[in-house]
């Protein structure tokens, strides 16, 4: 399954990630043809429920998982495809990345990196699927405490929402780009369940500045912001490991401690613009529309939006 | 779900030695296609799955027509369907071929 669909001597290299499929963003993060897929689609390892309701499977269950090289680092990856049933975390899905991540305590990789792409649990396969994101969260942290950094990538049409953003909270580190966005619930579950008025999930401004990448970058739910191409996250990607936290008491101290500090600075604020004009942003309104450049030069100068916590 | 099978002859092996491709996505007016080189040089097969009932021939007509334009001598080719048009089909086989053979 080696195949390179991404070649990096054209300007397929600068291709979208948010367009690509699972496998073009892997063939194109990693080494050129170093993945190694582990219970690939010719082993047909497909829901056992989907066929119940009448749906069709996919041959890997969304989900692809293998090892690879990073820049000559060994590292263990899981790609979700969030086009196929919106990424979600169905039996086999979540089976997939557990093992991996269980693998990575025998292997100690120099990083995992999950390739987050999805709307979070496969409702069709629900039980199964809550239980994976739960032995997911468990073995992210039996990962990193085994020194193992975990590195998130989020820039899918599907984001990381549901168990997905659960599990992202778990991670060593975050990459976000514009088009990738971070959340538990997304925004035609708060619109069903609290109105228009709290959130009009219609309103496309509204849920980027609240879930999407500057805002997760701007109060430190991300740590890294990356433009929509395959080649920054692959940097991106490479920064986070040589920058990934302890993960020890210190840390989820210090995480502890920034959260009580954010909702005690910002709990009020009834718009991610408010939140980002007491960040300092001089012009809030502004912030939507910079280049990943002026983004950075911004972050920079307010010096607070990194930290070690996590 | 329905369940369709077609073997065809072929008169030449499809050219290269790539072992498997997959090409395509399981959504919405999409399909996934899995191509393994697992049969003899003058047979191919292809495996359907679909959700939408009662396209049989349909079927049949594009996966006749594809064999007869790529002879894909030897590839055991199964396809996960998600009501794929007949010419999205027919432009992912020719995908999946394609790839078996760089």
């Amino acid at each position: 399954m080696g195949e390179r669909i991404i070649d990096p001597a054209t300007e397929g290299w600068a291709a979208s990630w948010y367009e690509a499929s699972a496998r073009a963003r892997l063939d194109g993060l990693l080494d050129a043809g170093s993945f190694r897929e582990v219970i690939g689609p010719e082993q047909r390892r497909m829901s056992p429920h989907l066929p119940l309701f009448d749906l069709p499977r996919a041959f890997d269950d969304g989900m692809i998982v293998g090892s690879g090289r990073l820049d000559g680092k060994p590292v263990l990856v899981a790609a979700q495809e969030g086009r196929f049933m919106g990424g979600a975390f169905g039996e086999v899905h979540g089976a997939k990345l557990v093992g991996l991540l269980r693998a990575a305590l025998a292997l100690k990789p120099d990083a995992v990196l999950i390739l987050f792409d999805t709307g979070g649990v496969r409702l069709q396969e629900a039980n199964a699927g809550e239980t994976a994101i739960a032995e997911v969260m468990r073995a992210i942290t039996q990962v990193r405490a085994a020194g193992v950094p975990v590195i998130g990538l989020i820039g899918g049409r599907a984001g990381a929402y549901g168990g997905g953003g659960l599990i992202a909270g778990t991670c060593s580190r975050l990459v976000v780009s514009e088009g990738g966005r971070i959340s538990v619930s997304g925004p035609e579950v708060i619109e069903t369940n609290r109105g228009a008025e709290e959130f009009d999930s219609r309103d496309r401004a509204l849920v980027w500045r609240t879930m999407g990448g500057k805002h997760r970058r701007l109060t430190g739910g991300a740590d890294a912001y990356a433009d929509d191409t395959v080649r920054a996250f692959r940097q991106a990607a490479l920064d986070a490991i040589a920058r990934a936290p302890a993960f020890d008491l210190a840390t989820l101290e210090a995480e502890q401690k920034r959260l009580e500090e954010r909702l005690a600075r910002f709990g009020d604020c009834r718009d991610a613009t408010e939140i980002w004009g007491r960040l300092g942003v001089n012009d809030p309104a502004a912030v939507p529309a910079l280049t990943t450049a002026e983004f950075d030069a911004l972050l920079a100068g307010l010096g607070e939006t990194t930290h070690d916590a996590r | 779900m329905e369940s369709l099978t077609f073997r065809h002859t072929t008169q030449k092996a499809l050219p290269g030695a790539k072992a498997q491709a997959i090409t395509g996505v399981v959504a919405s007016g999409n399909l996934e296609v899995l191509l393994e080189r697992a049969l003899p040089a003058s047979e191919c097969t292809v495996e359907i799955e679909t959700p939408i009932r009662g396209y049989g021939e349909v079927w049949a007509a594009v996966v006749a027509d594809f064999v007869a334009r790529a002879q894909p001598g030897g590839l055991r080719i199964t396809v996960n369907d998600g009501g794929a048009r007949p010419d999205t089909v027919s432009l992912r086989l020719l995908q999946g071929a394609r790839l078996m053979e760089v």
